[in-house]
């Protein structure tokens, strides 16, 4: 295995995003404050998840990171360079180590092209590989993913929908990137095959020491796949920690809120929601208001809550949290939650 | 209590080119006012398919074989077309996956619900309206006045969820079939819809048949549950029940593959690899003539291979599975 991941240790800050801001002009006035500061550091090996409702930002992210829509401001920062200022051939070289994975594979296939075509036209496009020695990476890509080589000359409506993402994951692997981007990519499958894939997922960070960044709203699955959980409110980061601190200690009343939502329905769950679960929805991302955006939807916001914006502190290794009524409000009682 | 809906040996096919392939086979289950039935599998099941049948709408080519659908003693399977129309949106109603593709653009959300009340109470026009508003407050949207004036592209996501509960409720139907009502919803907001559905059950009686491939949601909201695998039903029983000792291999399997959340002391473990289903559903017209669940069975053995597709059999009190080896432990 020739990855570029060998070249460094696990562990090594690998992707780094920095203050990224991705703001839309609005039809008659105004801005959608899509992605509003949003930084943090993808480490080698590692898994980061990003969780949120949706108009939380957390796809636009993706979308900023990987320059499908133009930032507004900040830096993404891939071996040393910042991609958002790349260009022209610069740019095709940073693209190779870092691909994406989106959540429907049908409509991310183009259907006139078999399957062998689409995995190898990365390596034609950002390698500059031939056709005939493009094909010649296809079987162990195809292998790698757990399609038969013969699946090379089918096209995509005749694969099954769990088939079609292991074909866009072979696809996002065949430049081998240091790092795979996965917009809910495993969102739209049944569980039995969303079980496939997320072990198939964890088999390939494994074998090649790769990164993601998983974006989903499934607070299961990022629990089952990442070390680290970022949760996105309204195009900013409201809290961020390792993955066992995040499940075994939260702190912010949003975090709160999406974990109660997600316990399994017994008496425990009926006492978190009660409390904790947030009712309604967000409000617009268009000129979103001062102070604390989640204060709106937030059962313990003060005054000051809506006057000020809270800043992302560190309460913890690696825990940041975007709170200003941080340690005042009891926690939920997970232990007990989980005990039901 | 004589169930709302009885649905007894259904099987419906599809007319193919080599003659029709069963799409359902012998499928029965019933529900009683005021509880819900869950209907689980993969996508292929026959999960939709169901629903469709009940509702009268298996789209072309698709046809009732055999069996009887009751709704209140009476077999709409063998309805005439203007009896369905009758009791579609009054006794019987839907609400499907995706709020947007259900409703109409062009008409406001108020003339939608209000559509409904006109055609099946005859009620004049201000007076469906005023009974709309009525439902879209129960479905507990915010500034109901004014949201009955706009059109569907104006509301969230979740808002047009509600509008779709509103529509369908609006003649407080006898019985409620759910497809998929929250996939497309948020989990603080699918939290909300849930609540929202069990609540307008409990003042109106309604029957709900749930078709989910969420067990979170199964647990949530079914007093019973039906596990579909490739057109069968394979086990059935109250949801406790089933969640806490599933019998058949594929509802342990479903159970097994969901990553499910550890919290409080419990994070502190670190993940193993999820158990999975290997393999698919056999796609229609390759269905074999022994158990379909055999080839990705990790309990398969000579009998499994050997004798055809067991029956659907009680296992125990108000349970019932089709396995040859079912499981006897508890999960």
């Amino acid at each position: 295995m020739t990855s570029n991941a060998a070249s460094a240790p696990t562990g090594a800050d690998l992707l780094q995003v920095n203050d990224l801001k991705v703001h839309f002009p609005v039809p008659g006035g105004g801005r959608v404050h899509a992605v509003d500061g949003v930084s943090f550091v993808v480490r080698r090996g590692a898994s980061f998840g990003i969780v949120g409702e949706s108009g939380s930002g957390k796809s636009t992210t993706a979308q900023g990171i990987m320059r499908l829509v133009p930032a507004t401001a900040g830096q993404v920062v891939l071996r040393g360079a910042d991609i958002l200022g790349l260009r022209g051939d610069k740019l095709r070289q940073a693209r190779r180590h870092i691909q994406m994975v989106f959540q429907d594979p049908f409509a991310s296939l183009d259907p006139r092209r078999c399957a062998g075509d689409l995995v190898a036209e990365p390596l034609r496009l950002l390698e500059g590989l031939s056709r005939r020695q493009a094909a010649a990476r296809l079987d162990a890509l195809f292998a790698a993913v757990g399609l038969p080589a013969e699946a090379r000359s089918l096209f995509p409506h005749q694969f099954s929908g769990g088939q079609r993402q292991r074909l866009c994951i072979a696809r996002a692997l065949a430049t081998e990137p240091d790092i795979i981007v996965c917009d809910e990519a495993v969102s739209a499958l049944d569980v039995a095959i969303q079980a496939q894939i997320l072990n198939l997922l964890a088999k390939l960070q494994a074998e090649r020491g790769l990164a993601y960044i998983f974006i989903s709203h499934d607070l299961g699955v990022v629990q089952h796949l990442c070390d680290e959980v970022a949760v996105m409110y309204l195009g900013r980061i409201v809290e961020q920690a390792p993955t066992r601190t995040f499940f075994s200690a939260p702190r912010h009343p949003y975090s709160w809120s999406l974990i109660s939502a997600a316990v399994p329905a017994g008496p425990a769950r009926d006492a978190l929601k009660a409390r904790y679960l947030v009712r309604g929805e967000p409000p617009s991302p268009i000129d979103p208001p001062a102070g604390c955006r989640f204060a709106g939807r937030c059962p313990f916001a003060i005054e000051r809550c809506r006057a000020e914006d809270p800043a992302l502190l560190a309460t913890g290794p690696g825990h940041y949290v975007a709170c200003h009524r941080i340690g005042e409000i009891a926690a939920p009682d997970f232990d007990r939650a989980q005990a039901a | 209590m004589a169930p709302v809906l009885a649905v007894e040996d259904l099987t419906v096919t599809l007319t193919q080119p080599g003659g029709p392939v069963p799409v359902l086979e012998r499928l029965s289950f019933s529900v009683e006012a005021g509880r819900t039935i869950a209907l689980v599998g993969e996508s292929g099941c026959g999960k939709s398919m169901t629903a469709l049948a009940i509702m009268g709408l298996l789209p072309e080519g698709f046809a009732r074989a055999d069996g009887r659908i009751r709704l209140a003693g009476e077999d709409i399977a063998a309805a005439r077309p203007a009896r369905l129309r009758a009791l579609r949106g009054s006794a019987l109603s839907m609400i499907f996956q995706e709020p947007m593709t259900a409703l109409n653009p062009v008409y406001t959300v108020g003339d939608q619900i209000a559509e409904a009340l006109r055609l099946h109470q005859r009620l004049g026009r201000r007076a469906a309206l005023e009974r709309a508003l009525a439902m879209l407050r129960a479905v507990q949207i915010p500034a109901a006045e004014r949201r009955l004036h706009a059109y569907p592209h104006e509301l969230s996501g979740g808002m047009r969820q509600r509008v779709m509960i509103a529509m369908a409720l609006a003649c407080r139907p006898k019985l409620l079939i759910a497809d998929e009502p929250t996939t497309a919803l948020d989990v603080t907001v699918q939290a909300q819809v849930f609540d929202l559905l069990k609540v307008l059950q409990d003042e109106m009686g309604t029957a709900i048949v749930l078709i989910t491939h969420d067990l979170g949601a199964v647990a949530d909201i079914a007093d019973s549950v039906a596990v579909l695998y490739a057109g069968s039903c394979i086990e059935q029983g109250d949801t406790q029940s089933v969640m806490r000792a599933p019998q058949h291999p594929y509802t342990r399997g479903l159970m097994a593959c969901t990553p499910h959340l550890r919290l409080g002391a419990a994070a502190d473990a670190g993940s193993e690899s999820l158990r999975e289903i290997p393999g698919l559903v056999p796609p229609l017209g390759r269905r074999p003539a022994i158990c379909a669940f055999a080839d990705r069975c990790g309990r398969a053995d000579a009998t499994c291979l050997d004798k055809p597709q067991p029956a659907l059999a009680e296992s125990g009190p108000a349970r019932a599975v089709a396995c040859w080896h079912p499981e006897t432990r508890a999960a």
